[in-house]
């Protein structure tokens, strides 16, 4: 792979902008693109190489599959395929619309998104806080690396925990048991599946949450503390002075973040319970596109669905970072 | 205020209730993390009677044993699902940390040509998904229903990661990489020479992210595997623990042999299953205390 430099038939990539010669009429210019795109073509070709692996794992991944969304517009038999079934215009969309189960499947997400934004949104930042009014590096660094270890367990793993603990014959129900008390197994219970599903989602990730709260907490300029603390105000003034508005902007863009994905709840997290509480209190709409299509063979219409909710995530994710970037914060492109 | 471990002079001493309520909550939620994953290690270990005594659930095995690793490592089942799953880990993480660190660096010169375009394609991904009817028709069209490469490829590259590298590749100094050009190196040789010497810490961090991911995986199984005999340990797991299915060899294999109590055997394959999991986690771990992670975020 040796290479002198005065083989590169392109001028360096630094000039890679310059204006292409004056001279000449718009034919000649077209000409001069066309064999400079050559030649920056071979000029990078082993870059382009390294890059192209890559490239065709996001085209064939992400965006070829979105051509499958015309089994929406179908009534769809695998047998035949989707350049065969039936075109059938909106019909599975209004299939959809009088589905009770989509609706029911709709409510569901829409409650456990809002569960997670009241109990599990505020959750990191008060451990961050807690945490970073520990003196002692060593107690602080203790908690913060047991903390973040369920980030990485696995949902089959974390459910199984979770059986363990509150289920039929988990360890609560033992205690009950002991105790003469009616014992409740809460993993099956319909009325208390989001609850539980919000408990797991803290248990799993609200110690993985605080990393960025508390690199935002570093972030605050002490001489702020010292100041205020010499001008008197107590501990709890400068919490609301200083601290808080010091965790503002990001609490106010991981916010608008999560909003984006309003419609989106942790479907590994989900699929592996709902068969225990039953679709009425389990079914949310990633499910309900997996258990009406890929199990129930309803293409057409999960289709539509899965169609429906990614074009509204996707336009509520647009949005929440056109706010993000009101704000003026940097959202999560630019 | 968290830099230091000392109490700055302006700094209040707390009142001692309000230090005893601190480590009461700290030490409640460390509890809450560590107690189930200590019982459930602890199961494993029990006994039959230490299981009867308990009611179900173990703290401390009065008469530890290894009798419900070896029924399962003996049943074949498990230990296949172990096989699959190291096997899927291992190529999904090479191949994944090798297109990963060959794109980021294509995309970390400046002036590449259409690099800006191939950029943004990457990262328009993380705002939306196909989703799951449209992958798994993409799946069966490219005819890898039931193969083990729907493990992999579907989840080849993460644009996260990919962002994180390229943005680390973009803090080394030009003037290594020019003196290197001057030397006559090429852009491969400059990538094995100088540029991923220099970035084995984030290369770790990122192969760890992509090893605990596939690991953790189970809903491509269960999506693109028919054949139950294939499915990795998480969704084996799934299939004898959540769901309950009686695993072959808990049964007992002679008459004056009593079977390890169900209730070890299960905890068995979920300890089975963290291991891996709590082997890397000290090395994932040291890299987030070192900011190296944030750092290339931020970047």
């Amino acid at each position: 792979m040796k290479r002198v430099p005065s083989v590169r038939a392109a001028p360096a990539r630094s000039l890679e902008s310059a204006a292409p010669p004056a001279a000449g009429g718009a034919a000649a210019a077209g000409a001069w693109r066309r064999r400079s795109l050559l030649a920056l073509l071979r000029r990078d070709r082993v870059m382009l190489l390294l890059i192209l692996p890559g490239l065709v794992y996001f085209v064939l991944f992400h965006y070829v599959p979105l051509l499958g969304y015309v089994v929406a517009f179908e009534d769809y038999v695998p047998f035949i395929g989707f350049v065969d079934s039936t075109f059938v215009g909106l019909d599975n969309f209004q299939h959809m619309l009088a589905d009770s189960q989509f609706w029911q499947a709709l409510v569901n997400t829409l409650e456990i998104t809002l569960l997670q934004l009241v109990f599990y949104f505020p959750a990191p930042i008060a451990l961050a806080l807690l945490l970073s009014s520990v003196i002692s590096s060593g107690v602080r660094r203790f908690v913060q690396s047991v903390v973040y270890l369920p980030h990485f367990i696995s949902w089959v793993v974390i459910v199984a925990l979770f059986q363990q603990m509150l289920g039929g014959a988990g360890v609560l129900n033992h205690l009950l048991r002991e105790l003469g008390q009616q014992p409740i197994d809460i993993m099956t219970a319909p009325s208390l599946f989001k609850p539980l599903v919000t408990a797991q989602v803290i248990w799993k990730d609200c110690g993985w949450g605080t990393i960025i709260f508390l690199a935002a907490l570093l972030n605050i300029d002490a001489s702020l503390y010292e100041a205020s603390a010499v001008d008197g105000a107590g501990r709890w003034q400068r919490l609301w002075h200083v601290t808080l508005p010091g965790i503002m902007p990001i609490t106010i863009l991981l916010l608008i973040l999560r909003l984006g994905e309003a419609l989106t709840v942790n479907f590994q997290q989900i699929i592996l319970q709902r068969d225990a509480v039953g679709a009425g209190a389990g079914e949310v709409l990633d499910t309900f596109v997996y258990f009406h299509g890929i199990i129930g063979g309803d293409w057409g219409v999960s289709a539509a669905v899965g169609l429906v909710k990614g074009i509204v995530a996707a336009l509520l994710v647009i949005s929440a970072n056109r706010i993000a970037h009101a704000f003026g914060q940097e959202g999560l492109y630019q | 205020m968290i830099a230091s471990n000392s109490r700055p002079p302006w700094l209040e001493r707390p009142t001692v209730a309000g230090r005893a309520l601190k480590l009461a909550v700290l030490a409640v939620v460390t509890l809450a993390v560590v107690y189930p994953f200590a019982t459930v290690v602890a199961t494993s270990l029990a006994s039959d009677q230490d299981v009867l005594d308990s009611g179900g659930l173990v703290l401390i095995p009065r008469h530890p044993n290894l009798a419900a690793y070896s029924t399962i490592l003996q049943g074949g089942v498990i230990t296949h699902a172990v096989l699959v799953s190291v096997g899927v880990t291992l190529v999904g993480t090479l191949l994944s940390l090798a297109t990963t660190v060959a794109m980021a660096y294509g995309l970390s010169r400046r002036g590449v040509v259409g690099s800006r375009p191939i950029l943004l394609i990457a990262l328009f991904t993380l705002m939306f998904t196909p989703g799951i009817i449209p992958n798994y028709l993409l799946v069966k069209q490219l005819g890898l229903l039931n193969n083990y490469a729907s493990l992999i490829l579907p989840v080849l590259l993460n644009a996260f990661n990919l962002v994180v590298l390229r943005g680390f590749f973009q803090g080394i100094p030009q003037d290594l990489i020019d003196s290197a050009r001057m030397d006559g190196a090429g852009d491969v040789r400059i990538l094995t020479t100088i540029v991923l010497p220099l970035s084995k810490a984030v290369l770790a961090v990122i192969a760890l992210f992509y090893a605990v991911s596939y690991w953790n995986a189970f809903f491509n199984a269960l999506l693109y595997l028919n054949d139950s005999g294939k499915w990795p340990l998480q969704l084996v797991l799934r299939l004898y623990v959540l769901q309950g299915a009686p695993l072959p060899g808990t049964v007992a294999l002679s008459p004056d042999m009593a079977p390890p109590p169900t209730q070890s055997v299960q905890m068995a394959v979920v300890v089975i299953a963290l291991v891996p999991i709590l082997l890397v986690y000290p090395f994932l771990q040291r890299y987030f205390t070192r900011g190296v992670l944030t750092g290339a975020i931020k970047g």
